[in-house]
Formats: C-alpha cells, structure tokens, sequence
C-alpha cells in the first residue's frame, strides 16, 4: 500500500491529481456539455438564459438535496432505499395537515418528524436487530409508499398560500438560482463537514471500510449508522415538504422512483456502493451531472422514454468501466510488486 | 439439536406456517364471500394467477441466495410479454411452443446482460440491475410506444390453455409445478446449485475451495431472466393485453415473495418450495383483498409489512436460537 | 482498500470518457435533428409549433388522441412535437413544459395528470405567450380546455344504458373506475351517483372500486367486487382499462356472462371482440382521434386571436362550428355509444 501511494505522489504533479479525480472530470464535463449544448442546440439558452439554469436547478434540486445524507450511508456500506416513500409520506401528511388546519411551519415540522421516525425505524432494525439495509428498506419503500397513499387517499391538496408556493419556487432577485438551491448549500456545507471534517464522517468511511476495524478503532458502528437512518428520513421527510410547496401539490405518489435517480447520482459521482470511498462533492457533482444532460436531451425533444435508456446505460456504463479499471490495474500492481 | 437440524426445523417452521397463513387467508375470504371458491372462475383464479409470482419469485430467489438482487425482472416481464404477444401478431404462422421458446430465450438474453456485468465485470449487482431497470423500461417504451397486446394477436388455442385445467388444476399451476420442481431438484440435487449457497454463504471460502465463481454468479441472472420471460409468457396467456407498463414494480413483488418464502437476503439459505409458497401466498392475498373490500389502496402497505415482518421474525427466531446454543454450550 | 487512490482517479477518467461521450451524442444529436429549431413555422407570423403532451408515453387512449391532433396539425401547415413523461405522475410533465417555452412553442396541448401540480410552469409558458389548451383532464392555468363530452353527458350517456337495462326493476351496481387521483373519473363517479339517485332509486350503486390503470389490478378488482357482492348486477366502468378487463372477466367466466351486465367508457379496438361474442352488448365514449383535433383546431383558433377562451367566443373547425362556454370550456360532443353493428367502424 504505501509502495502506491509513494509512487503516485512522486510520480504526478498535485495539479494533476487534483484533476483526475472524478469530481473534476465530472465538472469539467459538466461545463463542456454546457458549452457544446450553448454551441449545438440553437433554443438551449432560450427565451432567456436564466430560465434555462433556473428551471435545471429546480429539477435537480430535490434529488441533490435526497442524496447528501444517503452519501453518507452507501460510504458505510449501507443503503436506503425507502427515501422517495418518505418524501411522499411527508407530502401525503404536510397536505393533510394542512388541510386540518394546522399552521403552515408546524405540518412542515410534525411531517419532518414523522419522516425522522421512520429513519429511525430503519436504523432500529439495521442496527439493533441486525438486518441487511437493502431487505428492510425494500420492505420500508413499500410500506411508506402504501401508507402515504393510503392516508390521502383520492385527494391531493393543492390549496397551499401562493405568495409561499411562489416563494418557493422563486430565486434570490437577480440571479438565476433559486432559493431552493440556498437551502441546498447550507445543507450540503452540513453534510460536507461532518462527512470530512470530523471524527463522525471518519467514522462512516472506516466502517465502509470495514466494520469489525472500525469497531476496533473505537467508532460506535451501531450509533453511526443509526443516526445517518434518521438523518435520512428527516433529510427526505424535508425535500417531501419543499417538493409540496414546489408544486404546490400534496400526493402520495410524490417522489416515486426518486430513490434510484439519487443513487444513479451517488453511483457516477464515484462513491463506491461497497462502501468505504468517494465524496459527498463527487455525489453532487454526480447529480448535476444528471440534470444537466437531461436538459439538453429535452431541450433537443427527446422524451423520457430515451432519457430512462441513457440514464440506465450511463449508470452502467460508469460502474463498468471503473470496475474494469480497478481489475487492470490491480493486476499491473500485481505485476509490479512481483518485479 | 445439531446446527444442520435446527434449520431444516427452521424451514419447515416456514413452510407449515406459510401453508396455515394460505389456508386461513381463503378461508376467512370464501365464509366472507363463498363465491370467492366456490364458483367456476373462483377457483380457476386462485389457482392460475400465482403462477406468475411463482415464475418472478423462484428466480429472484436462486439470485439471492447467491448474495445477489435482480432488480430488473418487471422491465424484463413487460418486454418479454409484449415480445410474445408481438410475435403472435408478426408471424401467426410460427407454432406456439417455437414461440414460447423464442420469448423464454430473449429472457435469457436480457439476463445474461445483467449476469455478464455482474459476474465478469465484477459489478455490483444492485446497481446493474438498477441500471437495466430503468433500461430496458425505456426500450419498451421506444419499442411499443402506444401500442398494446391485442386480444385478437393471442392465438385462441394459447389463452385456451391457460383457462383450461387438468382434474381441476390449472394448467398454468401445473406450468408452475413443473418449475418449481425443477429449480428445486436443480438446488438442491445438482453439484452445480449446491454450489449457488455455497458462494451466497461465503464467497472468500468458495474462491478458496475452487468454486467457478464467476460462472456460479452469472447463471442465476440467466435462469431469473427466462423465468421473468416466462411470466411474461403467463401474463400474455391470463390477460391476452399489455402495453408498454406491463410488469411495472414487479420486481418488488418478487423480492417480497422471495423473503416472506424464507430466503436469507445476505445469501446462502432458502428452498425454492418455501418460495413457491411465498408467491402463492402473495397472490392470493392480492386476490383475496378486493373480495375482503380492503380498499386497493392499502395493498402495497401491506405487501411492506409483509417483507419487513417476515425478516424480522427470521432474525428473532434466529437471535433467540443463537442464545440457547451459547446457553447450552457455557452449561 | 490497498487501491483506492488508483481506484480513483481511474474511475474518475472513466467517468470523464463517458461523460465525454454523452456530450458528444447531445451534440450529433443537434446537429441532426433540425426539425427541433424554433420560430414561425407556420403561414404568416403566426406560430403554428404546437407541442402535444399525453399523460404518459406509451398509452394506446393517448396515442389515438394525439395521431388526431398531428393530422390535424400538418393539415394547417403547423408542426407536430410529441413530448411526454414515461410515468403519468403529478409533475413528470412539468420539465416537457419547460422544454416548450425553450423551444419557443406556439402552444402546448396537455392531458394534465393532476391539476395544480404544472401550473407554475404553465403559468410561466403562457407569460412566454404560449397558448395552453387542455383535453381530457383539466388544470386550473389554461386558455381553453376539450372537454370530450360534459360529465353530465357522460354520466347521462351511462345512466340511460343502465335504465334502459333495469327499467323500474331492483338492481345493484358497482361502479369500476381508473386511478383513484383522476378528476375526470372522479366527477363522472359522482355524477353517476347522484343521477341514478335521482332517476332511478331502484337501482344501487354498492361499491366503487379502482382498477389503477393496470391491466391485472383491473381484473382482480372486477373479480373482486363480483366475489364481494353476490346479488351484483352490473358494473359500471367509466374507464378503458377497467371495462376492459371487466369484460375479459366475463369472457374467462362464462357463466357469469348472463348475470351481470356491463357497460362503460371503452376502445372500439380493444372491446370489439367482446361486444361481437356477445360478453356485453353496449359502451360509450367518443371519438378519441376527433378530440386531438378539435384540441388542435382550438390551439389553431387562440393562436390567430380568433378566439381568446373567453364564454360565446365562435370558431369554426373541419369538424364543426364551436363555441366557448363557460369557464373556458368546449364540449367535442353527446356520449356516443358503440355496439356491435357499428364497432367495426373505429379504429382508434
């Protein structure tokens, strides 16, 4: 191991590792599909080019706001998939709520709170009954989904305030970004710091690393993993309130299939699924990398039928290749070590 | 109680319980409703519609007992169905078992897709199979856009048989039967399935033993492809329809099937007759709901307790006897 | 993890390769499809781009729908776009609307999924100048809304089937609809209920139940209510997935054919074979393909400033003279019902 590491820190320049990493590229392509599309695509920038960044970022937001604290569990080794139930469940219950006449703020904190509960139901069973996060949180994607559509059942509450739901929808006056992405950035500066910069977000990579070593090393497996869960479901449970108010529309059904499109993300951003290694930039940057190629594939007129083949392919065609890259060069490193 | 008698105990635990939960569920729905059993088409349905949840489960199930998940299964049910029911349309003129045979074989080819990356490629199967997922639901819907299954494309002949049935069994159970008898010979007879635990339990230890590992984990994508072909071979012959949203989520239903019949989720363990009964328990239940006038509503909530519960009880079970043996052994 | 660091930044070139070929792709793309470009398409200044949103991609009642409108959209020289979401959710359509006001459309014409969920967008499109017309289901931010037929035309159309079947007699009904979230479904539910009431109190309507626009969920909950209600003597299925997997239910189960009677809102392709076998004799609905067109003929009319959507306002189409009612709506026609000597007159 240190014989790598050595060589790669003598061998190339930190400009150039700095570069190679996955966050750059992925920015890097980011900016040049934006440049070739400015080129290529004659109604790209139209009818004004703020609305073509605003609308991409609002499109986007939910889904990179979703994928910060599962980040943090996929580097643990863990996965959630329950969270798209969530958001519907604290959708289908800030509608409700509302509708019952309960105050705005409050329905948004009660629905956080029972998007909380349920991470924390997730955690319970993962860390103190002990079963794999993938069964329980099949099991959990299902069951919120049918509560949440259950609850509201033929309705759906769209009688929010307009001057809130516009709010929502608007951006910081004179720019194109949209207050949404603010409350994106604080988070994602949240999550950011305590992923790299604590002992917790230590934590999460030794685990993902290995669990029994962690434990080793003093990090409480159980208490780590237990508070990502929660972390996610409150995560979720926000995004179903900013989604609602977004669309100014409460239904259960909301947020369908958003667990896949924030894993896809998390995927291509270069966080390993086994757990252990990648960034929550990376992840990020995995998600605007989405949105990005998903505007300019709709601005061409391409419809959702092409889009779900390209965004399946690129899934693949990303873990392909970094999974056949990682098989050459352990084998060169096998080779070297033995020269 | 040796560790190898506890879990056959274990299983049969699972299976008795599983027969108990069938039997109770139709009786409670037919003294509600007794032509829920006792009228022709009563019984005909309760008999032929598992066979599609058996056909998705027994699939899922041989994946994930190889520490695997095939996430893709409905994508590749609604692109089988409707590629059965296109080619009925296309070329009347090929006989009904070639195809049958052809769509079971396209099947094959879109698992192999997913058993090829997983095993050669060496990745992860949950985010090939999330990848096909989204995938092949898109070349569906390319592919069939607004068009549909007609029920004048089925051959009569084709959706004869799965009405029909043999001393009162459907002829799609038996189909059903024939699998599950199959898969479970092949399981647990075959040096070949044998060897599909051995690699779920502990993949290190089956590398070390000398077990082909990448051929043991690409030949469950295979199998549970043609067998999510072959559900779609079973949707096309109950519904005689279909359009580009055949099969939507039913990959969930498989893995719910699988789990509720016992199959550990972290590899290694569960037979294919507790999941047979797992599925057939699942469809009835969906069956048996609209007849209890549970609103349609709730079904999914309960499909989720069903999952959560069933591994739940599983690890209990297993935590509970994990403490006796310490007991036992410190005595 | 010996080999995270090459891990990396290999991945991170691979990323960056794939990354690199869908730019590459994005562009190709633009550069062949020319048809994309924006402007006056049309005679005149006038801007005949109308983009066409289904529900869903891949919905045979919308692929009808839409073929009428696109004939009739070429007829006046205007071009046709289809744009449409996979999954017929609340906001799936919201980004389809977006790419219109880029792609400087001249009016959009939507089957909304949910009324309020795309009338941020909308409302942005139609600041952009975008005339937005509406057709089977409703939203609350439009110019003008197709309605196929009023829902007390529907639910009348339905309710003199069900009284020319029962007369005065005693009978109980359940009523089979779509997705429980559909407004249309919703309203014309109600409506039925409530005439039936009115005119005929003999006959009780005993349960609704939904099929979800899923071909097996819809023959499970036919069987279902059939199972649940013993005395039952017809279905009401004011949805073309519903009756037609009530009537395939029939079909698999002959014996039921004779004692329950089945009517509803269906395809004359996909029923024609159950009503020609005699499974059930009558449906409603109304020319799918003439309501595209009559969507796109209204589109035409607010573009030209003939019509603004406002009540009395008259136009004149290829398929008849209309007029804009109240709330901005405009009615294709009566319920037009089917049976077996004229089914085979439809293709859609």
């Amino acid at each position: 191991m240190t014989v790598e590491t050595t060589y790669r820190r003598h061998d190339r320049p930190l400009w150039r590792r700095l570069l190679l990493r996955p966050e750059a590229i992925l920015i890097f392509a980011i900016i040049l599909i934006v440049v070739l599309s400015i080129i290529g695509i004659p109604n790209y920038l139209r009818p004004n080019p703020g609305y073509t960044f605003t609308t991409l970022l609002l499109n986007a937001v939910p889904i990179l706001i979703l994928l910060l604290p599962l980040t943090l569990i996929i580097a643990t080794g863990e996965i959630d998939i329950s969270v798209g139930s969530i958001l519907g469940l604290s959708s289908a219950s800030f509608g409700l709520l509302f509708e019952a006449g309960v105050p705005l703020p409050l329905a948004a904190v009660l629905s956080v709170i029972i998007g909380g509960l349920i991470g924390a139901v997730n955690g319970f069973l993962v860390t103190i009954v002990g079963l794999p996060s993938l069964a329980v949180t099949i099991g959990m994607l299902a069951l919120v989904r049918g509560i949440a559509v259950g609850i509201l059942g033929t309705t759906s509450v769209t009688s929010f305030p307009p001057e809130v739901t516009s709010f929502v929808r608007s951006s910081i006056p004179g720019t194109p970004v949209p207050w949404l992405i603010v409350v994106f950035v604080v988070l994602a500066i949240v999550f950011g710091v305590l992923l790299h910069f604590t002992a917790f977000g230590r934590g999460v990579f030794a685990i993902g690393l290995s669990s029994e070593t962690a434990a080793f090393s003093g990090v409480n497996v159980n208490r780590t993993k237990f508070i990502l869960f929660v972390l996610s479901g409150l995560t979720a449970a926000l995004v179903g309130v900013l989604f609602t108010l977004q669309y100014s529309n409460a239904i259960g059904s909301n947020g369908n299939g958003f667990e896949l499109r924030a894993i896809t993300a998390i995927v291509l951003g270069g966080v390993s699924i086994w757990g252990g290694t990648g960034t929550l930039l990376g992840a990020i940057v995995g998600g605007l990398f989405i949105a990005t190629v998903n505007k300019s594939l709709q601005v061409l007129g391409i419809g959702d039928d092409a889009i779900y083949v390209i965004t399946g392919s690129a899934l693949i065609v990303s873990v392909v290749i970094a999974s056949v890259a990682s098989v050459i060069s352990t084998r060169r490193r096998v080779t070297t070590s033995a020269t | 109680m040796t560790k190898q008698s506890f879990w056959s105990w274990l299983f049969k635990a699972r299976e008795l319980s599983l027969i108990v939960v069938i039997v109770a569920l139709i009786a409670v729905t037919t003294v509600t409703q007794p032509q829920y059993l006792f009228s022709e088409g009563g019984l005909r349905d309760l008999l032929r519609t598992p066979t599609l949840y058996i056909a998705l489960a027994v699939g899922q199930a041989i994946v994930m007992i190889t520490r695997n998940i095939d996430l893709s299964m409905g994508s590749i049910l609604g692109l089988t169905a409707y590629f059965c029911g296109n080619l009925f349309h296309e070329a009347p003129w090929i006989p009904i078992p070639v195809v049958i045979l052809l769509t079971l074989v396209f099947g094959a080819v879109l698992g192999a897709v997913n058993g090829f990356l997983v095993a050669f490629l060496r990745v992860p199967a949950l985010v090939i199979t999330l990848g096909t997922l989204y995938a092949y639901r898109g070349i569906s819907v390319l592919w069939i856009g607004g068009n549909f299954i007609r029920p004048e494309w089925v051959p009569a002949d084709f959706k004869k048989f799965a009405l029909s049935n043999v001393f009162g069994v459907s002829n799609l159970l038996i189909v059903a039967l024939i699998v599950v008898l199959i898969a479970g010979w092949f399981m647990t007879s075959r040096r070949t399935g044998r060897d599909l635990y051995a690699i779920g339990s502990n993949p290190d230890a089956a590398v070390l033993y000398g077990l082909r590992t990448k051929w043991l984990t690409f030949i469950p994508f295979v199998i549970s492809g043609t067998l999510a072909g072959l559900a779609g071979i079973v949707y096309v012959s109950i519904y005689a329809t279909g359009d580009s949203k055949v099969g939507l989520g039913f990959e969930l239903q498989a893995v719910a099937a699988a789990v509720v019949g016992g199959v550990a989720v972290a590899g290694g363990a569960g037979r294919i007759w507790g999941v047979a009964l797992g599925a057939f328990f699942l469809a009835t239940l969906t069956t048996a709901l609209p007849v209890l006038s549970i609103p349609s509503l709730w079904q999914q909530a309960l499909v989720g307790v069903l999952i959560v519960g069933a591994i739940t009880l599983d690890r209990v079970f297993f935590l509970i006897r994990l403490r006796q043996a310490r007991k036992e052994l410190s005595a | 993890m010996k080999f995270s660091n090459v891990m990396r930044s290999r991945h991170g070139r691979a990323v960056g390769v794939a990354a690199a070929l869908a730019a590459s792709a994005i562009v190709l793309a633009g550069c062949s499809t020319p048809a994309t470009d924006s402007g006056d398409t049309g005679s005149g200044d006038a801007n005949y781009n109308i983009v066409v949103m289904p529900k869903s991609l891949g919905n045979k009642y919308f692929g009808a729908s839409d073929a009428g409108a696109q004939s009739a959209i070429e007829g006046f020289g205007g071009t046709y776009t289809e744009a449409g979401a996979n999954e017929a959710s609340p906001t799936s359509q919201s980004p389809f609307i977006q790419t219109a006001i880029q792609n400087g459309a001249g009016a959009i014409i939507l089957a909304a999924n949910d009324p309020q969920a795309v009338c941020a967008d909308l409302e942005s499109a139609q600041a952009a100048g975008i005339k937005v017309v509406t057709f089977d289901s409703d939203t609350n931010c439009r110019d003008a809304f197709i309605n196929q037929a009023t829902v007390d035309g529907v639910a009348q159309g339905l309710v003199d089937l069900a009284i020319a079947k029962f007369g005065t007699d005693p009978a109980q009904i359940a009523i089979e609809s779509g997705g429980p979230n559909a407004t249309n479904l919703n309203a014309w539910v109600d409506a039925i209920k409530s005439k039936l009431t009115e005119q005929a109190p003999n006959i009780e309507v005993v349960d609704v139940v939904y099929g979800n626009d899923v071909d097996a969920d819809a023959y499970n909950a036919a069987k279902g209510v059939i199972t649940a209600h013993p005395d039952l003597d017809g279905i009401i299925a004011p949805d073309s997935v519903s009756v037609k997997e009530a009537a395939h239910y029939l079909s698999d189960t002959p014996e039921l054919q004779d004692k329950i009677w089945l009517t509803g809102l269906g395809l004359p392709s996909e029923l024609r074979d159950y009503v020609k076998a005699g499974v059930f004799d009558q449906f409603g609905l109304w020319d799918v393909g003439a309501l595209g067109q009559l969507a796109a003929y209204t589109a035409k009319a607010l573009i030209d400033g003939e019509i603004t959507g406002a009540e009395g306002d008259k136009f004149s189409t290829p398929l008849g003279d209309y007029t804009v009612g109240k709330n901005g709506e405009i009615v294709l026609g009566p319920l037009f019902v089917f049976d077996k000597d004229n089914v085979d007159d439809f293709d859609f």
